[in-house]
Formats: C-alpha cells, sequence, structure tokens
C-alpha cells in the first residue's frame, strides 16, 4: 500500500510544479481539479489496509468538491467575467517552478527535524503536505488575479488536508466534513465577491484594489478632504 | 440551552432571507437580537449544562464573551433598524469619488448579521478545538458580505482583503490545530481527542516540539484575525469601509471571539508545562500592536481608520495583558469589556457624524458639538472612554495592567505600555477635538436626520455602562472576570 500512497503523493507535487508554470487561467483551475481528485484517494490510502466507511465518506466528499464542485464553480466565474486569461504573474514561470523546486528541498528539511507519530504512514507525506502548502502561499502572492488567489487558497487548504489525513487520520468525521463545508463557503464567497470584482473593475486584477492606504501620496487631491 | 443559544440567530437569519416585509424583517432582528440577550444573560444564573459529546460548554471566559456579543449586538440591532431606515434606496452618488453605487439587498444584509450572531455564539461555546476552528472561519464568512453593504469598489477591496487575508490567516491555525492533534497523540498510535478538557487533563503528556509548533501556528493564525499587529493588514480597510453598525460589531465582538480562541491556545500550552514561550510572544506581539497603532493613529486623515488602529492598540493590550498573566490577567478580560462598549459608542456615533456630514474625512467635520448636540459630546465622552481617561472603565482595567507589570518588577514593559498609551492618547485626542471645536460649517449639514431618538440613546447607553464600570464592578461580573483570568494564569 506504502507503494501507490507514495506514487499519489508525487504525482500531487507533479501538480503543484505544473501549477506553478500555467501561464492560462482555465489550465490552473484544470490542474487544481486534477490535485483535488488526487487527495481524494489519500483517506483511502491512508487510513490502512481495509479502508473503512470513515475513509470512504472522507474520499467521496473531497473528490466532490474539489475535484468536481470547486473547479466547476471556478470556470463558471471566469466564463462569466470574460477577462483576458493569462495569469500575468508578478513573478516569471520558470523563477516559479525553481521557487516551487526550492520549496520542495526546505518541506524535505523542515519535516525530518519533527517528530513522527507512528501513525503516519509514509515519511513523504508531511513534506509533500507542508511544500503544497507553501505552493499555495507562493500562488496568493505572486500571481495578480483574484482567481489565481483563490487557487492558491485551495492548494493551501489542499495541503493542510493531506497533513491533516495522514497524520491524524482518527479525527471525528464531523469535524472534517465542517472544515470541507467552511472551504466550500469560502469558496463560494470569493467567487461572489470576483463576479463583483470584475463588474466594478472590467478586470479582475488585484493590482487594481489599492485606493485603501493610510497616507496618501498628495493630501486633498483623492477627493478625501472634501465634503459635497 | 446552549442548542437554543445557537439555533435561534441562525433560524431567524433563515428566515430574514424569506421575508418581504422590510418592517417585518426590521422587527424580527430586533427581537432575535433580545431573545439571545435574555437566554446569555440567564446563563448568568444557571451556567448551561455541557453537551454530552462534551463539544459545547459554557466556562467562565466563554459566558463573558457570549455577554459581551451579545450585548453589542443588541445594540447594533436597535441602531440598525434606524439606519436601515434612513439608507437612500437605489443608484445614488458616492460621496468620495462620485461614482454611483447602490446597497446590497436589505434582506441578504439582516440575515448575515444574524448569521454572524450565530457563528460568534458558536465561538464562544465549543470546548472541541477543530469545532472552534470552524467557527471562526465561518464568522469571516458571514460577515464578508456585511462589510460590502455599499457596493462601491472600496468596499469591495475591503472586502476582498479581509476574506483572502483571514482566510488564510485562519488556515494557518487549522494547520495549528492538527499539530495539536499530533502533539496530543499517544506514542501507541490511539486517537488523540481534540476537546479543550482532555488536552488540558493530559497536560505534561503533550508532546513538547509539536506543542510549540502548534501554538506558534495558533497564535499567527487567530492573531491575524484578532489583528494584532504585524498580522492586521485587513482591519483598518475593513474596519472604515463596512457600515458604522457593522464595524461596531467587528471591533468590539468579532475581535474578542478571535481572542478568546488565542486563550484557548494559552491554555493548552500552560498545560503542557510550555507557558513561558506563549506568554513571552503575547507581551511581544501586544507591544508591537500597540506602538504601530500609535504611529498610525497620529496624524490619521479618516475617522473611522483611526478607530480601527485603536481596536488594533486595545487588541495589543488584551494580549499583553494575558503574556504578563497575574493581575495583569484579570486587567484583561475587565478591558475586554470596556473596550468592547467604548468603541461600541465610538463606531456607533461615527455613524451618526458620517450620516450628518457625509465625509470620513477628519479635515471635513467641524463644529460637531454646535451642529450635533448629542452625538459630538459622545464622540468626545467616547475618546475620552477609549483612550483610558479616568473616570470611564478602560482606565481602570488599562490600570490594573500596569500595576500588574510593574508587580512583576517588568519595568521595561511598563515603559513601553505607558509610552504607546500617551502616543494613542495624544493622536486620538487631537483629532476628536479637533472634529468637536469649531464654528459650524457654513452650509448646515442634515443634523436632523442624524440624530434620531434611537441612533443617539444606543451608543449613550452603552457610554453609561462604560462609566459606572470605572465607578463600580458589581461582585458577579468581577468574579466571573476572576474565573476567566484564572482559565490563563490570572490571579
Amino acid at each position: 500500500m506504502t507503494g501507490w500512497l507514495d506514487t499519489l503523493l508525487v504525482l500531487i507535487v507533479l501538480t503543484n510544479l505544473k501549477l506553478l508554470g500555467s501561464g492560462r487561467l482555465g489550465g490552473c483551475i484544470r490542474v487544481v481539479a486534477a490535485q483535488g481528485i488526487l487527495l481524494g484517494g489519500l483517506p483511502l490510502l491512508a487510513a490502512g489496509e481495509v479502508p473503512g466507511t470513515r475513509a470512504l465518506l472522507l474520499s467521496a466528499a473531497g473528490v466532490g468538491l474539489k475535484g468536481i464542485v470547486f473547479p466547476w464553480l471556478l470556470l463558471r466565474a471566469l466564463r462569466e467575467v470574460k477577462v483576458q486569461r493569462e495569469v500575468r504573474p508578478f513573478l516569471g514561470y520558470t523563477a516559479s517552478m525553481l521557487l516551487g523546486g526550492g520549496v520542495l528541498g526546505v518541506a524535505l528539511w523542515a519535516s525530518a527535524r519533527m517528530p513522527l507519530p507512528p501513525a503516519v504512514r509514509s515519511s513523504l507525506l508531511v513534506p509533500v503536505a507542508l511544500a503544497t502548502m507553501l505552493t499555495g502561499l507562493l500562488v496568493v502572492v505572486s500571481r495578480s488575479k483574484a482567481i489565481t488567489q483563490v487557487l492558491g487558497y485551495l492548494v493551501f487548504e489542499n495541503g493542510i488536508y493531506a497533513f491533516g489525513v495522514g497524520i491524524a487520520p482518527d479525527a471525528p468525521v464531523l469535524v472534517e466534513l465542517g472544515i470541507l463545508l467552511d472551504v466550500f463557503v469560502a469558496v463560494f464567497v470569493m467567487g461572489i465577491t470576483i463576479f463583483h470584482i470584475s463588474r466594478e473593475f472590467d478586470d479582475i486584477d488585484t493590482e487594481q484594489l489599492s485606493a485603501l492606504r493610510d497616507w496618501r501620496p498628495a493630501p486633498g487631491s483623492d477627493g478625501q478632504g472634501t465634503a459635497p | 440551552m446552549i442548542l437554543l443559544l445557537l439555533g435561534l440567530p441562525a433560524l431567524a437569519g433563515v428566515a430574514a432571507f424569506l421575508l418581504r416585509r422590510d418592517a417585518a424583517r426590521r422587527a424580527l432582528l430586533v427581537a432575535a437580537a433580545m431573545a439571545h440577550a435574555g437566554l446569555a444573560a440567564s446563563c448568568w444564573w444557571v451556567r448551561p449544562a455541557p453537551l454530552p459529546s462534551g463539544w459545547l460548554a459554557l466556562d467562565a471566559a466563554g459566558l463573558l464573551f457570549l455577554t459581551l456579543t451579545s450585548v453589542l449586538f443588541l445594540a447594533s440591532a436597535i441602531y440598525a433598524v434606524e439606519y436601515l431606515r434612513r439608507e437612500v434606496r437605489g443608484r445614488r452618488a458616492d460621496f468620495v469619488e462620485g461614482a454611483l453605487f447602490s446597497n446590497a439587498p436589505e434582506a441578504a444584509f439582516t440575515g448575515c448579521l444574524l448569521f454572524f450572531l450565530a457563528t460568534m455564539t458558536l465561538v464562544c461555546v465549543s470546548r472541541h478545538l477543530g469545532i472552534l476552528w470552524v467557527a471562526v472561519e465561518a464568522t469571516t464568512l458571514a460577515s464578508a458580505p456585511l462589510i460590502y453593504f455599499h457596493r462601491h469598489h472600496r468596499s469591495l477591496e475591503a472586502t476582498w482583503k479581509y476574506l483572502v487575508i483571514c482566510s488564510v490567516g485562519i488556515g494557518l491555525a487549522l494547520l495549528g490545530t492538527l499539530c495539536l492533534a499530533v502533539a496530543a497523540a499517544s506514542p501507541e498510535g490511539g486517537a488523540a481527542s481534540m476537546v479543550l478538557d482532555d488536552l488540558l487533563a493530559r497536560g505534561a503528556s503533550l508532546q513538547p516540539d509539536w506543542l510549540r509548533l502548534a501554538f506558534l501556528l495558533l497564535l499567527v493564525g487567530y492573531g491575524t484575525k484578532m489583528g494584532l499587529a504585524p498580522l492586521h493588514t485587513w482591519l483598518p480597510d475593513a474596519h472604515s469601509e463596512s457600515p458604522s453598525l457593522v464595524s461596531a460589531l467587528l471591533s468590539g465582538a468579532l475581535l474578542n471571539c478571535a481572542f478568546l480562541a488565542v486563550m484557548r491556545s494559552q491554555q493548552v500550552l500552560d498545560a503542557g508545562g510550555q507557558g513561558a514561550l506563549g506568554r513571552h510572544l503575547l507581551v511581544t506581539f501586544g507591544l508591537a500592536s500597540m506602538a504601530l497603532a500609535g504611529v498610525f493613529v497620529l496624524g490619521q486623515t479618516d475617522y473611522k481608520r483611526m478607530l480601527a488602529y485603536s481596536s488594533v492598540e486595545h487588541m495589543g493590550i488584551l494580549a499583553l495583558g494575558v503574556g504578563l498573566g497575574a493581575g495583569a490577567a484579570r486587567g484583561a478580560m475587565l478591558h475586554a469589556v470596556n473596550h468592547s462598549l467604548a468603541k461600541g459608542v465610538m463606531f456607533l456615533v461615527a455613524g451618526n457624524i458620517l450620516h450628518a456630514y457625509r465625509t470620513k474625512a477628519v479635515a471635513g467635520v467641524r463644529g460637531l458639538v454646535r451642529v450635533l448636540p448629542f452625538s459630538g459630546p459622545l464622540w468626545i465622552a467616547g475618546m475620552l472612554a477609549v483612550t483610558g481617561s479616568p473616570p470611564f472603565g478602560p482606565f481602570l482595567s488599562e490600570f490594573t495592567i500596569l500595576s500588574g507589570a510593574l508587580a512583576q518588577g517588568r519595568g521595561v514593559v511598563a515603559a513601553i505600555y505607558l509610552a504607546c498609551l500617551a502616543v494613542v492618547f495624544v493622536g486620538m485626542g487631537q483629532t476628536v477635538l479637533r472634529m468637536g471645536q469649531g464654528p459650524a460649517p457654513a452650509d448646515p449639514p442634515d443634523s436632523g436626520a442624524a440624530e434620531s431618538w434611537t441612533s443617539v440613546v444606543v451608543p449613550g447607553a452603552l457610554a453609561a455602562i462604560v462609566l459606572a464600570l470605572g465607578l463600580y464592578v458589581p461582585p458577579d461580573l468581577d468574579a466571573l472576570l476572576r474565573e476567566a483570568a484564572l482559565l490563563v494564569g490570572g490571579a
């Protein structure tokens, strides 16, 4: 079983790198969908020899939400807003992928320093989960479109999910489902907000969202200082 | 009882989405707020029994913050009736930039307001750390649409930052919760219970490395939501762009809920014998927040942003108080009460000022005391209360924290604390007095509509409570504060 688990984990790492190298928004969403489906297999493989009802339930909920519902919501949002389909990164694709590799190294180094409980079935699990979280954060800060920020948040959440499933396989199902529900509502609310952003600005580039700050370049020239 | 506390606002929220008539929906909002406050008050006489699973229960700290949330929500709900009535319908010009905008549907606003109350109640009563996380994240999601009530691009920007920063921050808290599960896993590989009481009972058998890592992540995660510097970046935007009654709830109730989550983390860390690390970090974050707030309050040109930075300062004071422990922890509990009520006064009055003058710029507001004969003096009284002047409540609680610091011989901490308080006092005092004084503007603002009966009485009542707490702390409240402070190593 460990062989299958390791294969799955390596595939998850590949989706991380693919995401960092993808230049089209639709492609990015599909990569995250693939990662969601891969993650859905994790509860089955991490649970032990024979997956119980709990693992099946979590796996089904995970594949359903992360593999199908989220990508569908985001692709729909993308169609609605009719924006330019390029990612427009602050950080180039090659540099992003190199950083992604570096992140994996950091994750391997860091997780070797913590004592792991015996429940963890693969030594790759914690580093892969950590690398996935860091990749998610990297996407949040290095891409400018609102949709890519949601994708980054999702990948970050995927990493936490992998960590949780692998390391605490006995957590109550109710709590895990609560967490999935929260992420679902988060993506839903963010999707609605993206729709509003595109309507307000004719674009979903978050560089437009920079009106709120404490000190303005020229006081009075921004219209703040005058009553109508 | 606990389920009733949770179910009542949730069901009322669903009903608010379905009701078609505005008047009926507003009545429902106030009725639900009153019923919730009544239920919370009854918990003071008979502490409700925990649920059999132990996942939901009400301890002293939970009851304290539940009561605060409920009182502030009741005040905001009554204020909201008038607020929603005087909102102009349809598209209108934005007074900052002149662009057209409209409001979100009122049904969605009221519904989300009630869901927000339900999720904050869940934070106060949850004893299972997983449920606690779910509840804190749910507060973000329920409150995000509230910030975007006035649909213009600035509130949209604030909503987006709030959603992304808080969701990622709270994601770190989830990671921390999982690390805690690892710390609690027994070496034989048995299941770890994440119920707070079980974790506290496990105490020293928690794995120390994972426990420390878990605390760090929990502090950063919930600290983001609480607005501790340098993780506060969403806070000034969200507080300044949302409707004033929502700002009051965000500042007075939501930040407290996040603070409660930080307290729970410190409780577990104390039980694991690693409490010193947490206290050190809380003192550092606390002083950093106070110093940063001082810098940004000085010369602030937007009075709602000024109030937001004042919230950052007060969250710093709370973190500092808990970090110092002993007498200072009890001061922090009292300060949480005082800050919530005083900030409620300030934000609700700010709503009146905004309505009368149609600007959030300090420079655009002059002669407040003459133009708004009730709100003007309340604005100045609220400022005196928030900055910790006698005879208001915050003076007493800030003084308790100071004497706690001195009693432990933490002279440097006490000196920085006093310096920050002084800077904020000067910054806020200067701004607020400048707004209050001077001649009334030549074109008289719309003062009649801004000061209706409820829009003055509600903040006035909160101000009266803050004043009363400065003169006399009732024995029941004092006992509860002591009990709550004991949870985090207070005395």
